[in-house]
């Protein structure tokens, strides 16, 4: 009898973890958007250079071009050299026939030229239908700027963005984005911004102390974040506030210090008002106060931490926060006065920083299961159904969405050293967008 | 039983004999007229004196004395039987009386000298250390459990000796600093940090220190004392700091 026991125990521990190997199995199912929907094959050979004064734009465009519609996720960009060699400058340049065959075998050609007329940089670019040579392009576009490859980049942008939302069923690109977030490169944790494909990284923030969790007003103006201040100019005690940063006049706007350690600032839909966790009364509450800092209500009672809401965009109704009133940290979900708090996670591990989608109706969020690193997951919320996106790849940590809702952005230490990484929605298409120092906190900013 | 007898008779006899040979003794004669008394002889006489009387620890004096009709003298403490004059080099560490007790046929005198010791200049009395200084010795941070913001024992353990130092130097003032260590999020360890600050001050409070000597922040995981990714330093970090406030 005694001998039977420990193989009575190991059948009873492989019935335990045989629903656990399915389980993680079935998180590696792909739920990307268009899944089934047979992608745009997209040719964009090089723009025409013009006259010579504007061949580094022309270049710059074109590089550019290719990267943002490469990153979309929407299109399948033709290798350039499945190419025909006769490029088009114009559309009467097109031999639909040649791009249309193999081994090109593609379905939209994008090509036009740049000139340099009336003093400016100006780029005329055309999106054409190879499969349909009778039809007029479907795109027809001149972009003008200054002549610089920063004005350059920035048409290639809009070009992107204009093919983007024809071929992705209206919903525009996400090219012309930026991206807040934190880095210590200056010496301190400061707010730095940078274009959506890690171009242009700039510092805003000088505080010379930490600052943590940007977040982007929707009108793009302002940037809300936590940050570490003196008490007093001459105090050596420094306390956590919410500070906000006016974009359009690059400088620091008044914000009272609502007491205690207050943190998390998350903008409602509408940018009136602003969610956040404060700890005034002695305990980690969520609290939403107005965005001048008036008409402070709360509307968390609970012993323990209630930090990082998150307001449903779509709706305004409902707030997704972190809350330990059950043990460990887990994703909660309450309507936006407070009432119906329900619980959305299992219970299981450790799961911080919710995200809504555009849509509202996802939340992305990093969690900790089985002692393993933190890795980000998708819950659809109306079903909780949970679909993990990143495995086996360092800590993914502070997810949020591009206002495609296709893409998310999240810090990763895949490499390293703490760095922002994006990828689609699915998991797929990772890029590596920061190098220089420790980058975490990533937060898209609205179109 | 028959030597026994005979030993009890050889007894008697010896007796007998003995009581013969007294009373043989001759008759006794009247005693001669008495002597006249010898005069009394005089009373001692003792002087003692210390030259000088008052001197400083690890210095010596000189004890003097004279004495007359004294046939025996004492001097204590120390030297004890001397001769009837003399002097002698002492060096005691504290104050003492010193007594030469004279003894003659006369009967008996006393003399004493006071031999006064200025104890040395004491250590400046252990002054009070300064605050920063004891708080630099008693004051220690306070450790936690992980994602925990419970007052463990031995924690309870170091809070009450910082309880104890913030009772006697009443006007310090500190700041507690809550502190994680890497594995949580960072918005979450800031709630976390700011429990711990929470906790450490609520249980200082129950030990009688007012509330509003201590001011708090939450660090989370921004300001670590040790880098590295394991247990011993991950608890190093997981912790309640103390910053004493000017």
């Amino acid at each position: 009898m005694r001998r039977r026991l420990p193989l009575a125990v190991a059948a009873l521990a492989a019935a335990a973890l045989l629903p656990v190997c399915l389980e993680s199995q079935q998180d590696w199912f792909r739920t990307g958007t268009g899944v089934g929907v047979e992608k745009v094959r997209l040719a964009v050979p090089a723009f025409a250079a013009r006259s010579a004064e504007v061949q580094t734009a022309a270049s710059v465009f074109y590089a550019v071009l290719r990267d943002d519609l490469e990153a979309s996720g929407v299109v399948d960009l033709v290798s350039p050299s499945f190419q025909p060699l006769q490029v088009p400058s114009l559309p009467g340049e097109l031999n639909a026939e040649a791009w249309l065959q193999a081994p090109t075998g593609a379905h939209m050609v994008a090509y036009g030229n740049v000139s340099f007329a009336e003093n400016q940089l100006l780029v005329s670019a055309w999106l054409s239908d190879v499969r349909n040579p009778q039809a007029p392009p479907v795109l027809a576009k001149r972009y003008r700027g200054d002549l610089t490859e920063e004005q350059a980049r920035q048409l290639a942008h809009q070009f992107a963005d204009d093919i983007i939302e024809r071929l992705s069923g209206g919903v525009p690109g996400i090219a012309q984005t930026q991206i807040a977030f934190v880095s210590d490169r200056s010496g301190n944790k400061e707010i730095w911004v940078m274009d959506y494909d890690g171009h242009g990284q700039r510092q805003i923030t000088r505080e010379g102390l930490i600052c943590l969790t940007p977040r982007w007003s929707p009108d793009k103006s302002r940037l809300a974040y936590t940050a570490f201040e003196r008490a007093s100019a001459s105090s050596e005690v420094t306390r956590t506030a919410i500070h906000l940063y006016s974009l359009v006049m690059n400088r620091r706007l008044a914000f009272p210090y609502l007491g205690g350690t207050t943190t998390t600032p998350a903008w409602s839909p509408d940018g009136q008002e602003l969610a956040l966790s404060s700890s005034r009364t002695g305990d980690h509450e969520i609290y939403v106060v107005a965005s001048d800092g008036g008409r402070l209500r709360r509307l968390t009672y609970s012993a323990g931490v209630d930090i990082s809401p998150a307001w449903n965009p779509v709706t305004a109704k409902q707030i997704a926060f972190v809350s330990d009133r059950g043990g460990s940290p887990q994703i909660y979900l309450m309507d936006a006065d407070g009432a119906n708090v329900e619980r959305l996670t299992t219970g299981e591990g450790y799961a911080v920083s919710p995200a809504w989608s555009p849509n509202g109706q996802m939340i992305a969020f990093a969690w900790q299961r089985n002692n393993s690193n933190f890795d980000l997951y998708v819950m659809d919320v109306a079903t909780r159904q949970t679909v993990q996106l990143t495995h086996d790849a360092g800590r993914n940590e502070q997810p949020t969405w591009a206002p495609d809702g296709r893409h998310l952005v999240f810090q990763s230490t895949r490499s390293g050293r703490n760095q922002i990484w994006m990828m689609l929605a699915d998991g797929v298409g990772l890029r590596q967008l920061t190098f220089e120092g420790s980058n975490t906190a990533p937060h898209w900013s609205p179109r | 039983m028959v030597l026994r007898r005979g030993l009890r008779w050889i007894g008697l006899l010896t007796l007998l004999v003995l009581v013969a040979m007294t009373g043989c003794k001759k008759k006794p004669v009247a005693p001669p007229p008495t002597p006249p008394p010898p005069p009394a002889p005089a009373a001692p006489t003792a002087t003692l004196r210390a030259t000088p009387s008052v001197i400083e620890q690890g210095q010596s004096t000189t004890l003097s004395w004279n004495s007359t009709n004294a046939t025996e003298l004492r001097l204590d403490p120390g030297p004890g039987s001397v001769g009837p004059q003399g002097s002698t080099s002492v060096s005691p560490d504290r104050s003492t009386t010193y007594t030469l007790l004279a003894t003659g046929p006369g009967g008996r005198a006393e003399a004493s000298a006071r031999v006064t010791v200025n104890a040395p200049p004491p250590p400046p009395p252990p002054a009070r250390m300064s605050a920063e200084e004891a708080f630099a010795r008693r004051v220690r941070d306070a450790y936690f459990d992980f994602d925990k913001s419970d007052i463990r024992p031995d924690t309870r353990v170091t809070l009450t000796q910082t309880a104890e130092f913030l009772r006697e130097y009443g006007n310090v003032r500190v700041l507690l600093e809550g502190h994680c260590d890497e594995r949580g999020s960072t918005e979450y360890n800031l709630g976390l940090g700011d429990r711990r600050a929470n906790a450490t001050r609520d249980f200082l409070i129950s030990l009688g220190i007012a509330g509003d000597r201590m001011q708090m922040v939450s660090y989370g995981k921004e300001r670590p004392i040790c880098t590295e990714s394991n247990e011993d330093c991950w608890q190093r970090n997981r912790r309640a700091h103390f910053v004493m406030l000017k």
